[in-house]
C-alpha cells in the first residue's frame, strides 16, 4: 500500500511512527478500539471506500461508486456528502445527454487525510508486532 | 451481590486493534484495486492505437510481397506495444498507482502467454509458408490475450476480446484476400471503437 503511494507517503509514514500513538494509551477499557486522532470521518467503513477508491482514479461517477462499493442511492449521497462537507472530495454535477451526472474527486485535503490514515493504521499494526 | 467480574487482560484488545487495522487497509487496498480496474485500460491509447492500425493496414494492401506485408504488420504491433505501455503508465500516474498494482499485474499475467504464443505461432506459419492463416491468428490470440487480461477488468473489456475472437473466426473461414480487410477491422474499427466507449465511460 505504501509503495502505491510513493516515497513521499513513505517518509510520512516513517516520521508518524515516530509520533504514533503508543498502543499502551490505547489499551484501557475502552470497547472501541479507536486512538485519539484518529480520523473518524474516513474511519467509517463506507466513507474509506470512497475514499479508497477515488484515491485510485483521477475521477468515479456516482454509478460507478455505487457499483463498486455495491451500497444504495441513499446510503452513497449521505456518505459522499459528508466527505463534501469535509472538503476531501469535490463533486461536479453534469448533463449527459439529458441525465444528470455527478462525478467525485478526491481533493488534497482528501489525499492527505487518507494518507495519514493509511500511516495511523500501519503504525498501530507496527506497534503491536514490536510489542 | 454481584458476583466479581473477570479481570480484563490487555492482549485480547491489543490483539484486536491490531487485526482491525489490518482488516482496514486490507479493506482498503481490495478497493483499491477494485476501483483500479476502471482504470487499467487505456481508452485513449486503444483509439491511438487503431488509428495506427488503418494507417498500417492502408500501407499493407500496397505491398507487393507477402513478406513486406507481414513486416508493416509486425512494425505496427511494435508500434501498438509501444503506445500501450506509454498510455496504461500515463493513465496509472494520473491515478496515482503504480504502474503494475493489483489490477494492472493482473491484466499484463493474462494478456501476455496468448501474445507470446501468438509470436511463436507466426514464425512457425511464416516459416511453413502458411501465410493465410495469419490475420485470423493474429485476431483470436490477441482476442485471447484481451478475454484474458480483461477478466478482471470492467466488463467491456473482455467483451472487446470477445468481438476480436468472433473476427479472428470470420478471418480463418474467409478467402486469404480478405485478410488485410479483417486486420483494419479489428485492430483499427474494433479497437478505436472500444477505446471510445473506454474513454468516456471509465476515465480516459
Amino acid at each position: 500500500m505504501r509503495a502505491k503511494l510513493g516515497t513521499a507517503t513513505a517518509e510520512r509514514i516513517s516520521r508518524s511512527h515516530a509520533q504514533a500513538p503508543r498502543l499502551s494509551a490505547l489499551r484501557g477499557e475502552n470497547q472501541e478500539p479507536v486512538a485519539s486522532g484518529l480520523d473518524r470521518l474516513i474511519h467509517e467503513r463506507m466513507r474509506l471506500g470512497i475514499v479508497s477508491a477515488l484515491a485510485a482514479n483521477p475521477s468515479l461517477t456516482f454509478n460507478e461508486l455505487k457499483a463498486l462499493l455495491r451500497t444504495t442511492d441513499g446510503n452513497l449521497s449521505v456518505h459522499a456528502r459528508k466527505l463534501e462537507e469535509a472538503t476531501y472530495i469535490s463533486c461536479t454535477k453534469m448533463l449527459d445527454g439529458r441525465l444528470p451526472k455527478t462525478r467525485y474527486r478526491l481533493t488534497a485535503a482528501g489525499r492527505r487525510a487518507f494518507e495519514r490514515y493509511l500511516d495511523h493504521m500501519e503504525s498501530l499494526i507496527r506497534a503491536a508486532r514490536e510489542k | 451481590m454481584t458476583p466479581a467480574k473477570p479481570a480484563r487482560t490487555p492482549r485480547p484488545v491489543l490483539v484486536a486493534l491490531e487485526d482491525r487495522a489490518a482488516d482496514n487497509l486490507r479493506f482498503i487496498r481490495e478497493t483499491m484495486e477494485r476501483a483500479g480496474s476502471f482504470t487499467a485500460v487505456p481508452g485513449r491509447g486503444g483509439v491511438a492505437i487503431g488509428l495506427t492500425a488503418l494507417a498500417a493496414a492502408v500501407i499493407a494492401s500496397h505491398q507487393s510481397t507477402t513478406a513486406r506485408w507481414i513486416f508493416v504488420w509486425l512494425a505496427e504491433a511494435v508500434l501498438a506495444m509501444v503506445l500501450a505501455v506509454l498510455t496504461v503508465a500515463q493513465k496509472a500516474h494520473a491515478a496515482r498507482v503504480p504502474l503494475f498494482s493489483g489490477p494492472g499485474r493482473k491484466f499484463a499475467l493474462g494478456f501476455a502467454p496468448p501474445m507470446i504464443v501468438g509470436a511463436l505461432l507466426t514464425a512457425a506459419l511464416y516459416r511453413d509458408g502458411e501465410l493465410r492463416m495469419l490475420p485470423g491468428t493474429w485476431l483470436l490470440l490477441y482476442g485471447t490475450a484481451v478475454v484474458s487480461g480483461g477478466s478482471f477488468s470492467v466488463r467491456v473489456v473482455p467483451i472487446m476480446g470477445v468481438c476480436f475472437i468472433a473476427l479472428g473466426a470470420a478471418a480463418l473461414a474467409s478467402p486469404a484476400s480478405w485478410g488485410n480487410g479483417y486486420m483494419m477491422a479489428g485492430f483499427g474499427g474494433l479497437q478505436i471503437l472500444f477505446g471510445l466507449i473506454i474513454a468516456q465511460k471509465y476515465g480516459g
